[in-house]
């Protein structure tokens, strides 16, 4: 559903409409008049006030109404391979070249925002690795006490067979050995917000090591 | 028995071995003193079977070396001191597996026959500097039958920088001369201040310092006034005399961010390498580890509490890894250990690992720079 919503966002800002606001005889009654890039029929948003954010509902039922007039304006086949590619793309069917090509186009912007996101969970995995209160330890053992920088963590190797576990073992599974032995706290579960700053910690510790899995 | 006879049996015991070395020695010199050593050991036998000592054997280790000792030196005699370390003690009601630990140690200590002439404990009784924790060190230590020699280490003191410790155990640097070598114990875990100026308060100082890759504090140090001492103190003793220095961080440059490191380390060198024999013992980097500078040979000590990686770089190459520690097995990396010396002053350093086998790093060893005598290499090199 949002990849469907974003999609057509996506399309009407190629379209390049232009907004343009109408006064009304009264302050309170504002209307804003929306045309196509295509110099089609404009289309009439009410009730809106100088400054204001479209609501999310209001952006979507706007640009649904520019497409539906875009649309009626194309020529029958144009618009049926359309529908078809937009219908094929939210259903996960393989990307149009239009989609790959988006997808793609990583800005400056993107990089320092990701960078900071990637960033803050390495900071709390961080904080949790050299906190033992912060995982429920109970005898004031912390992670980083045996291993300061994460060292001999060796994320690298996994999954390996841990003989001691009896199955093949991801980083988590040692992660949870830890906690619930040397440390003494309750085991994470694999999705739970720690356990993924844990493994972001620890793995940002060996950047540039090559995987090695299966390493004893 | 009560304590105060079993002592004085101890005494009878230690006097009566002294008296055994001494004769071992002249037994190597002289057919008259080969004699005299028999009805020594014969004397010895008797006293051994007639007392509640359990039976022992005589363990010597270089004590041939004596027999050929020509320089004279009256008082120097093959001896052994044990070690334990780093026990980084919680309270009692917080972390028990520390306290067995320990004790587990002071056991090992109390079994050995013949008994060491002392115990040096290594530093990082406690884990924050804690009353309780340093309450609870002392309390443990005091089982022990030999003699305890105390050093600081830097989880003792940055709570009240060193007050409760030294109530409890005296001057954190000092020295002493035991059997013809020079023994001096340093305080190297001063660090420049770091904490006037961030406004901290004692436990956020400590919880820092007690953070290993903590960077925010600052680096080892023994200090200018701690410098000078230790010059006007080494500069009684003659350039002959094996000297052991015992410092909690490594008296040299392994790894900064760790402070496997001692800032004036360089200074601390140039004043010890006057001396024909030294030997620096240092507890801080929970591992085998094993270097040597010039005539220095260096040997760390195991942790009772846990073992610590080998750091990523700076290892000295002398240093056979223990082997990579399994954390399935909880004691694994752990232990205590000795250090015997031969009547040259020069010594073998032991690593007593619990649940493997011991090491042993061999003054030949190091001497021969890795030549001869090296110990077996571990299954598992870190990774």
């Amino acid at each position: 559903m949002i990849r469907k919503s974003m999609m057509k966002l996506g399309v009407t800002t190629a379209l390049g409409a232009t907004l343009a606001v109408t006064s009304g005889v009264f302050a309170q009654q504002k209307e804003m008049k929306v045309v196509p890039c295509d110099g089609g029929e404009p289309v009439t948003v009410a009730g809106f006030e100088t400054g204001e954010r479209l609501s999310e509902d209001k952006a979507q039922k706007l640009a649904d109404t520019l497409m539906e007039g875009w649309l009626a304006r194309q020529d029958p086949a144009v618009a049926v391979a359309w529908v078809r590619e937009r219908d094929a793309a939210a259903t996960n069917a393989e990307p149009s070249q239009a989609q790959s090509m988006q997808s793609t186009d990583i800005n400056p912007r993107d990089l320092v925002l990701w960078e900071k996101e990637v960033g803050r969970e390495i900071a709390y995995g961080d904080k949790l690795f050299h906190d033992d209160k912060l995982i429920g330890g109970l005898e004031g053992v912390s992670c980083a006490m045996c291993h300061p920088n994460a060292s001999n963590t060796h994320p690298e190797t996994y999954p390996k067979f841990q003989l001691q576990l009896k199955r093949s073992a991801l980083l988590r599974d040692m992660i949870n050995w830890c906690i619930e032995n040397p440390v003494r706290g309750p085991k994470l579960a694999a999705d739970d917000p720690k356990m993924r700053a844990l493994e972001a910690y620890i793995l940002a510790q060996r950047k540039g090591v090559p995987l090695e899995y299966g390493k004893h | 028995m009560n304590p105060l006879r079993w002592e004085k049996r101890l005494n009878a015991f230690v006097a009566e071995r002294e008296a055994w070395f001494a004769g071992l020695r002249d037994a190597g010199k002289t057919l008259e003193g080969r004699r005299r050593f028999m009805k020594l050991a014969a004397a010895a036998a008797g006293v051994a079977a007639g007392s509640s000592v359990l039976p022992h054997s005589f363990q010597l280790v270089n004590v041939v070396g004596a027999s050929t000792d020509s320089q004279g030196a009256g008082a120097r005699q093959a001896f052994s001191f044990a070690y334990i370390s780093d026990s980084h003690l919680y309270a009692k009601t917080v972390n028990e597996r520390f306290v067995n630990r320990v004790q587990r140690a002071i056991d090992d200590v109390n079994a050995l026959v013949p008994q060491p002439d002392f115990v040096l404990y290594g530093g990082d009784i406690a884990q924050l500097g804690q009353k309780d924790e340093l309450m609870l060190g002392a309390e443990l230590l005091r089982q022990l039958k030999a003699p305890v020699k105390m050093m600081v280490g830097e989880h003792d003191w940055f709570l009240d920088m060193g007050d409760l410790w030294k109530s409890l155990w005296g001057p954190p640097y000092y020295s002493f001369d035991h059997k013809g070598v020079h023994f001096v114990t340093l305080m190297s875990v001063n660090e420049k201040d770091f904490w006037t100026e961030k406004k901290l308060t004692p436990m956020e100082r400590m919880g820092i310092v007690a953070g290993l890759d903590d960077g925010r504090q600052s680096r080892f140090e023994v200090g200018d006034e701690e410098r000078e001492w230790l010059a006007r103190d080494l500069a009684k003793v003659p350039k002959t005399t094996p000297v052991v220095v015992f410092s909690h961080s490594p008296l040299y440059k392994y790894y900064r961010d760790w402070n496997f490191w001692t800032e004036d380390a360089e200074q601390v060198q140039a004043l010890l390498a006057p001396f024909e024999t030294v030997t620096v013992i240092h507890g801080h980097t929970h591992q085998v580890l094993t270097n040597r500078i010039g005539n220095i040979h260096f040997h760390g000590m195991l942790s009772t509490a846990w073992p610590w990686p080998y750091a990523p770089t700076g290892l000295p190459p002398l240093t056979v890894q223990m082997s990579r520690i399994d954390p399935f097995n909880e004691a694994d990396g752990l232990g205590d250990g000795g250090f015997s010396t031969s009547a040259g002053g020069r010594g073998d350093k032991q690593y007593n690992l619990w649940n493997r086998n011991p090491m042993t790093v061999s003054a030949r060893y190091l001497a021969s720079n890795g030549a001869v005598d090296t110990p077996p290499a571990p299954p598992f090199k870190s990774y």
